[in-house]
């Protein structure tokens, strides 16, 4: 279960050495080391600002390194990555695009990857199939706008898993989404890790997904104060009156649900 | 009859002839880059190219003026397919490299090409009135070697805009998840200015560089009135481009009208009907059955116990 010795054969999906990340003038990065072994289910935890959501944008080749290395599924970051093998799912959308496009057409532009840039042969099937998986069977056809929050969400999720990837990469999942989805979210996560797949999944708090995580690295001011075992929740972040304020809407909970366990920058380690 | 024998008539001339089969290839094609833009929410870039085309057209007349061609003008269209490209890479690397200073990026371009346009055209011993035909379009001076090159580029449009649509489609849709999916993003959005660029010089010779964009724009606009997805937007798109275009021009060759402002309005009219009658025609599509409200919990608890998550 934890980060200890199994004999690997395979060289790990994950491995970061000394990751350093500008941007502008702030250094959000500040040498990260982290590795995640084939199999493993891995969260990744810090307060807002702590360069959780940047690590992996910086893992998968979104925001460039300014120092340090990557590898992902064996090969150094760039365009020789097995990238068909990987998936990763964005906090959202990034920039919802003009045009309406269907929860079918999103989905299917997760097949193309590295150098294929037209749809493999049976693209609909396996749009269809990945739609399935997260429960949005019925809604191929309608436009991904007229989907709620939750839903859209599910949709970038289908869009990670159509590739069938054996490493999925997961910019907080769960945030502001409807319970419904973060439950079917997890149970559709849990089949995928007993069939082999390594996940390293950014969260916020541990939440639904709490029962998968076999290890947790912590973030703090772009540093990894953390590897090991899941951490306990920050003092007072679970009694009845505390203020839960989310990363996004910034919606104040005014009870906090049980097994909550939310990370804030002070306090949460002694 | 007689409507019929009108339209034998307009069909017979070779001059119609021509300025039709240019306005199906325009029709067809200005629609196919626009879906990009839209998506991309850059429907100005196709005015701001048409802006620079502007200054590669008095640069090919310069050019062409100094070698002493025969028509003053034959180098203008290359010119403006070349000036085009270039601007298009500028805009998009500036658009690449600073997120904030696109548009201003964008505003440069619109003003140095159509002063650069004028004073070059000075220069070459023209006045600014021969820009007017660029300007406006000039549908009724194509000749079968400006209609061959239309045919050349009108094929490349489509081989690059439907062809490549999946992979145009998610650079344009999401950038970030294209680039962590190992795409060639760079290349893509290169290939979709690049491919702009052409779409804007092939339809300038129809309805001018002025108005060009709004036959790549416009025809989206309509068709994401009536559509849910991104493929039958296209399609419906380039009907409607070639519809507008090819009835445009007919207009004009019984009332002494301005063919590319006739398409134009024609293309706005079609909208203005499209948004109006769309309350009445839109219940063909399903309304979906849930709750609009987005599901987000709401973590309070309301007397008996119940959440309210639709």
């Amino acid at each position: 279960m934890t980060a200890s010795t199994t004999s690997e054969p395979l060289s790990p999906a994950i491995d970061a050495r000394g990751v350093h990340v500008r941007l502008g003038n702030s250094d959000i990065l500040r040498g990260i080391d982290l590795t995640v072994r084939r199999g493993e289910v891995v969260a990744l935890l810090g307060a807002n600002g702590s360069g959780k959501s940047t690590l992996v944008r910086a893992l998968v080749g979104i925001v460039p390194l300014a120092a340090g290395s990557v590898r992902l599924l064996g090969t150094d970051l760039g365009p020789d990555v097995p990238w068909a093998r990987l998936g990763y799912v964005p906090q959202r959308i990034s920039a919802q695009g003009g045009v309406p496009s269907t929860a079918e057409e999103v989905v299917a532009s997760g097949l193309l990857s590295g150098r294929r840039l037209r749809l493999p042969r049976g693209w609909r099937e396996r749009t269809h199939a990945a739609l399935d998986r997260v429960g949005l069977a019925d809604r191929a056809r309608q436009a991904v706008q007229e989907l709620s929050g939750g839903q859209q969400q599910r949709v970038l999720i289908a869009r990670a898993l159509v590739r069938r990837p054996e490493l999925l990469i997961l910019d907080e999942p769960v945030a502001g989404v409807d319970h419904p989805s973060q439950e079917a979210f997890a149970a559709t996560l849990t089949t995928l890790t007993r069939e082999g797949l390594t996940v390293l999944v950014v969260l916020h708090e541990l939440g639904s997904l709490s029962p998968l995580i076999e290890r947790c690295v912590v973030l703090r001011h772009g540093l990894v104060v953390h590897d090991g075992a899941p951490p306990s929740p920050a003092g007072g972040h679970a009694d009845a009156g505390h203020e839960h304020v989310h990363p996004h809407e910034a919606e104040v909970s005014l009870a906090a649900r049980g097994g909550d366990m939310g990370l804030t920058d002070t306090g949460m380690l002694p | 009859m007689n409507a019929f024998d009108e339209i034998l008539g307009m069909l017979g001339d070779p001059l119609m002839q021509r300025a039709l089969i240019a306005a199906i290839l325009v029709g067809v094609t200005a629609p196919v880059m626009g879906v990009y833009l839209v998506q991309r929410r850059l429907s100005l870039l196709g005015d701001g190219i048409g802006h620079v085309a502007l200054t590669g057209v008095a640069l090919g007349w310069l050019v062409g003026s100094a070698m002493g061609l025969a028509p003053t003008d034959a180098l203008a269209i290359p010119g403006a397919v070349v000036a085009a490209v270039i601007g298009a890479i500028v805009i998009e690397i500036v658009r690449e490299r600073g997120r904030t200073s696109g548009d201003v990026a964008l505003a440069l371009l619109f003003y140095g090409g159509i002063a650069g346009g004028v004073l070059i055209i000075g220069l070459a011993g023209g006045s600014s009135g021969n820009l007017v035909q660029y300007l406006f379009g000039s549908i009724s001076t194509v000749s079968s070697a400006d209609l061959w090159l239309t045919l050349v580029l009108g094929a490349i449009i489509l081989a690059v805009g439907v062809g490549l649509r999946t992979a145009l489609f998610a650079v344009s849709n999401d950038e970030e998840f294209a680039r962590a999916s190992g795409l060639p993003v760079r290349v893509l959005n290169i290939a979709v200015a690049v491919v702009a660029a052409l779409t804007v010089t092939v339809a300038m010779r129809v309805v001018g560089l002025l108005l060009v964009s709004a036959l790549m724009i416009v025809p989206v606009a309509v068709a994401q009135l009536v559509t849910t997805s991104f493929r039958r937007t296209m399609s419906v798109a380039m009907v409607i481009g070639v519809s507008v275009c090819v009835v445009g021009l007919s207009i004009t060759y019984w009332h002494y009208l301005s063919p590319g402002a006739t398409i134009v309005v024609l293309a706005i009219a079609v909208y203005a009907v499209v948004a109006l009658l769309r309350p009445v025609i839109g219940r063909r599509r399903p309304r979906p059955a849930h709750d609009p409200h987005p599901d987000i919990p709401d973590d309070v608890h309301v007397e008996g116990g119940t959440t309210c998550n639709a």
